[in-house]
């Protein structure tokens, strides 16, 4: 972790959907220590701001991916960046997706929207050890089938199960259409031994989470990535406070067993 | 039968009166199950496939406005007048189901009020979950913007 920002360089830009763009960053100099699924960077725009963006891919050669949607000052420059500009990172800061907690578990990931960028690396880090796991099951809510995120991968994340879940289709559209929990009637796992990652829009967590928790899944067992307003990164500030919880320190992963009070709490 | 669904939530002896009433039926790819504003005198609990639900736009494609699977129950209008469709159903995978003629099934619970509490419950738990559901898409939460103003 590094309080001042270190340069990397934007390599390479995909995009994902209108509003999205997938950019790779490798480091200019120094290299940030290394990230687990689920941590995010501080990822500065000079001369606009610095926003936390979760990492969407890890490389083995200290590159990094992140997925961004351009909808405020800072998210749309980074969003409008082309290869060969430059940013400033810090981090990694914030806890992980404990993929070694659900050791013999069957996995359900369950995405909303922009929320499968900081899953994808944890799903990539369970396809590539699938011995070490029960069934994957991959489960993606979408404003339209234009909105899917990594849509050339999502096919190849089916062990056994992927599923997507639209809010509006378009012409032509085969898949489900309605909420995301909707697919968990499909999606092979045993409650009990489940461990389930959620990330999406709060109101789309709380809602598969309650299900999840009736279905039988143990609270404790569903892991959630939170998102308050995260300025400083090192738990200084207080701007990211969630009740005792700083997330930028103590989430943004945290189980549903300590986040369901806070999210019950509207002061909060 | 299946895990979840009707069949999980009626009581066993009632199941096998209930599934007495009930034949298999399938339906191919593109067939139109039932039209928005039909009389409603059946329903079906899908084994396998998928049905989308859609609502008839004029001069347009009908929009869907949901999909239902395997478990699940396709069709509730028969409950309550005025006992029409309030949505056109069209098998969008080939379908497997048990179809009931729903005057058969309301003749069985007026006859066992058990079963009736049993079904009408688990009618009023559908129907809540798919309030539930638009509800939550209303929000449009995957929208530039989530949903809600800020404070």
């Amino acid at each position: 972790m590094t309080a001042v920002p270190l340069p990397y360089r934007v390599v390479d830009t995909r995009p994902e959907t209108a509003d999205t763009v997938t950019i790779r960053l490798e480091p200019v100099h120094e290299t940030l220590p290394s990230f687990a699924p689920g941590q995010f960077a501080m990822v500065y725009a000079f001369g606009v701001g610095e926003i936390p963006v979760s990492v969407a891919g890890i490389l083995p050669d200290g590159g990094l991916l992140h997925t961004i949607r351009g909808v405020g000052a800072v998210s749309g420059a980074l969003y409008a960046l082309r290869p060969g500009a430059t940013v400033g990172m810090r981090g990694p800061f914030g806890t992980s997706w404990d993929l070694p907690l659900a050791a013999g578990d069957d996995l359900l990931v369950v995405a909303g929207g922009i929320g499968l960028a900081p899953l994808r690396p944890l799903v990539l880090a369970a396809l590539a050890a699938p011995q070490a796991h029960g069934r994957l099951n991959v489960l993606v809510g979408a404003r339209s089938p234009e909105d899917l995120l990594y849509r050339d991968e999502l096919d190849g994340w089916a062990r056994p199960y992927r599923g997507v879940a639209v809010d509006r289709p378009s012409a032509g559209w085969k898949g489900r259409v309605g909420v995301v929990t909707t697919l968990l009637d499909e999606a092979p796992f045993t409650p009990a031994e489940t461990t389930a990652f959620v990330c999406g829009p709060e109101v789309m967590i709380r809602a598969t989470a309650r299900e999840l928790l009736h279905r039988g899944v143990r609270p404790d067992r569903v892991l959630v990535s939170l998102e308050r307003n995260m300025r400083c990164a090192t738990a200084h500030c207080g701007h990211c406070q969630l009740g005792p919880l700083l997330l930028c320190r103590d989430g943004p992963v945290v189980g549903y067993d300590r986040a369901e009070p806070l999210l019950a709490v509207r002061e909060l | 039968m299946t895990r979840t669904g009707l069949f999980s939530t009626i009581p066993e002896d009632h199941r096998e009166q209930l599934m007495a009433l009930s034949r298999e039926v399938s339906f191919p790819v593109g067939t139109r199950i039932f039209e928005e504003g039909s009389k409603a005198d059946r329903f079906w609990v899908i084994h396998t496939g998928s049905v989308s639900l859609d609502l008839h736009v004029p001069g347009r494609q009908a929009a869907v406005v949901e999909t239902i699977g395997s478990g699940e129950l396709l069709g509730w209008s028969w409950v309550c007048p005025p006992r029409q469709w309030h949505l056109g159903a069209e098998a969008i995978t080939p379908v497997r189901a048990w179809e009931f003629e729903s005057q058969a099934v309301l003749d069985l619970c007026t006859r066992d009020p058990a079963l009736d509490h049993a079904l009408l419950t688990y009618v009023v738990g559908v129907i809540g979950h798919r309030l539930r559901s638009a509800r939550t898409r209303l929000l449009d939460l995957y929208g530039p913007y989530g949903s809600g103003e800020p404070r």
